[in-house]
């Protein structure tokens, strides 16, 4: 296994020592395709993870695969250490993974509130107490202003905040975010940032995909690096902008110094 | 929208709508159970009557084709169920039809579930083509099936006056309440699903399939619960409309005009809104009516030009339906279409991505 970090570079939440996500060995190809090849890391309880890489590294896959959108060809994925991996979206929810998509998909018929309330809904069958937990969620994400406002009025960036409501709604353990800050306005990500800190204050772990590493780098505890399929390197992020391996991958071999 | 939102506080804008509906509804009631009273004109209550009859029947639709995005073009055969199931208890072993509707009702449920379970494995378009199929393979074997009497049709006979029966002899009037329960119950079962958690469901699985599952909903069992609900109102529709016309055959039991019929007051009226369906009929089912009997029924399609052209320009004028005008909430995109095209895009993604 790679390195380890202590508990130091982990920032202010408490963690345990065992890992709240494994992915082990996980491979996935479309056709001739290959996404994922051999892929194994773990993810720390409390721990907020990049997981980065060029264009085409496979990130979204994985990503899918962790979701229950995907089924791997082979490895598996265990959450606390149950098998999810082959489970389907639904269970994978159900189980406690949250997520957002890359290209924002709100219900745009539907109010902010009733969005977030189809999240609530997952756990919760009255409407009352739905609407109730939506409403404390929608807050927390910084919506409480357009709280009945049509999900399609939002701005990029409120529509990538309901996202994460909607998805916190569901009361995940592991948030995956899909590219949440990228094509965001510096202020907006940084707001943005502000938001997945306090989503890990609530004891939730989470996984962020970016492909744009610099935006990650204050925020993230650990980043696992993706290429071509493969996991490149894993450690935390100023070894990774540090590893001659992850430069070349991002800027080719030139800049290798 | 209406005053700044109180979190937390149960006065949310969805709480009061929902009130506000519930009462504009109770109101509405009353004005359509007096209405007729003073108006002593046959023809005039005959109208209000279809209407009433297209106003429950679209809701039925609406379920289905409104709140949950199954967009259906067979719904005659959930009507046509419904009609002949009543009929044949009614004719063959006098089972009187206010118990035979529930019959009807019912096997129309099962119908719609029995259509589901391999057709809701299709999306978008190629759904409502299969409905459109299932519709035209029901009306075949209908027309040629002798144990109903294949194209003859039933003949309801009349055996007294009676509401159990459902059988008045003159009187037009007996007809107008039970329509008006009908279109109310109809009514009222859309109102409490549309506060209840399979409301939000079938929307989320309208508005986006992918975000919906992520969400932990069941997509199929879903379709499934909207069509059972959908079809077993519709089935209903059928039996009381036979009581009322006294026949049934397979043209006007399972015709596709029938499935189009039963979906356009929902469609000119609002897709996915509670009102769109009554709005749709009330304005509909008139013009259609009126067209007939100014211009004749002789076979130039004159009436059906006006009726299409009508259609057409309402389409285009409101897209979002007839109930856009009352400022109420009507749904803005998210249809079918775009859905699909988003989906295709996600599937680029991950390619790009491998």
């Amino acid at each position: 296994m790679p390195d380890r970090i202590g508990p130091d570079a982990i920032g202010p939440a408490p963690i345990l020592p065992d890992p709240i996500l494994q992915v082990r060995s996980v491979s996935k190809s479309f056709g001739s395709v290959t996404a994922n090849v051999d892929v194994t890391f773990d993810v720390e309880r409390g721990e907020i993870l990049g997981l980065i890489g060029p264009n085409g590294a496979g990130k979204s896959t994985l990503f899918n695969s962790i979701a229950g959108a995907e089924v791997p060809d082979s490895g598996e994925i265990l959450l606390d250490g149950q098998r999810i991996s082959g489970l389907g979206p639904v269970a994978c929810t159900q189980l406690g993974i949250g997520r957002t998509f890359q290209v924002v998909r709100s219900f745009n018929s539907m109010t902010v509130l009733e969005n977030v309330m189809v999240g609530a809904f997952a756990r919760l069958t009255r409407m009352r107490p739905a609407m109730a937990r939506a409403l404390e969620v929608i807050e927390f994400c910084g919506l409480g202003g357009q709280v009945d406002a049509p999900a399609h009025s939002l701005t990029p960036s409120g529509k990538r905040r309901l996202e994460v409501a909607r998805a916190l709604a569901t009361q995940p353990r592991v948030l995956l975010l899909d590219e949440m800050l990228t094509g965001l306005t510096p202020s907006e990500a940084q707001a943005g940032m502000q938001l997945v800190r306090e989503v890990r204050t609530r004891g939730i772990t989470i996984i962020m995909v970016e492909h744009v590493m610099e935006v990650l780098l204050p925020l993230i505890d650990r980043a696992v690096v993706l290429h071509l399929g493969r996991k490149l390197s894993e450690g935390s992020p100023q070894e990774m902008v540090r590893n001659p391996d992850v430069i070349r991958a991002y800027l080719g071999d030139r800049y290798v110094a | 929208m209406s005053a700044a939102p109180s979190i937390g506080a149960p006065t949310n804008a969805i709480i009061r709508r929902r009130r506000r509906e519930l009462v504009v509804g109770a109101v509405l009631l009353v004005v359509l159970a007096v209405l007729p009273l003073p108006i002593d004109n046959v023809y005039l209550r005959g109208l209000m009557i279809l209407m009433l009859l297209y106003a429950g029947l679209s809701q039925g639709w609406n379920i289905l084709g409104g709140y949950c995005g199954q967009i259906s073009l067979g719904h005659a055969v959930y009507f046509g169920i419904g009609a002949y199931t009543s009929a044949m208890l009614f004719t063959k072993l006098g089972i009187p039809p206010t118990l035979g509707m529930f019959a009807g009702g019912a096997l129309a449920g099962l119908a719609a579930l029995l259509v589901g379970w391999p057709c809701f494995r299709l999306s978008g378009h190629y759904y409502a083509i299969a409905t459109l199929v299932v519709g035209m393979m029901v009306l075949l074997l209908m027309t040629n099936w002798d144990f109903v009497n294949a194209a003859m049709g039933i003949t309801i006979p009349f055996r007294a006056e009676s509401w159990v029966q459902l059988q008045f002899r003159i009187a037009v009037l007996p007809f107008h309440y039970v329509m008006l329960a009908y279109a109310a119950i109809a009514w009222l079962i859309a109102w409490i699903v549309e506060g209840s958690r399979w409301g939000f469901v079938w929307r989320a699985v309208k508005d986006d399939v992918a975000a919906a599952r992520s969400l932990a909903v069941r997509v199929f069992p879903s379709k499934m619960a909207a069509a059972a609900i959908s079809g077993c109102i519709t089935g209903v529709g059928g039996a009381i409309y036979t009581q009322y016309v006294g026949f049934i055959d397979p043209d006007s039991g399972f015709g596709l005009p029938l499935s189009v019929l039963i979906a356009l007051p929902a469609v000119v009226g609002g897709v996915g809104t509670l009102w769109g369906p009554f709005l749709g009929a009330a304005v509909l089912i008139p013009v259609q009516q009126l067209t007939v009997a100014w211009l004749g029924s002789a076979g130039n399609g004159i009436d059906l030009m006006i009726y299409g052209a009508l259609i057409m320009a309402l389409a285009l004028l409101r897209p979002q339906g007839l109930v856009s005008l009352f400022g109420v909430r009507s749904q803005a995109g998210g249809d079918v279409a775009v859905d699909e095209a988003a989906g295709a895009v996600g599937v680029g993604e991950v390619a790009d991505n491998a």
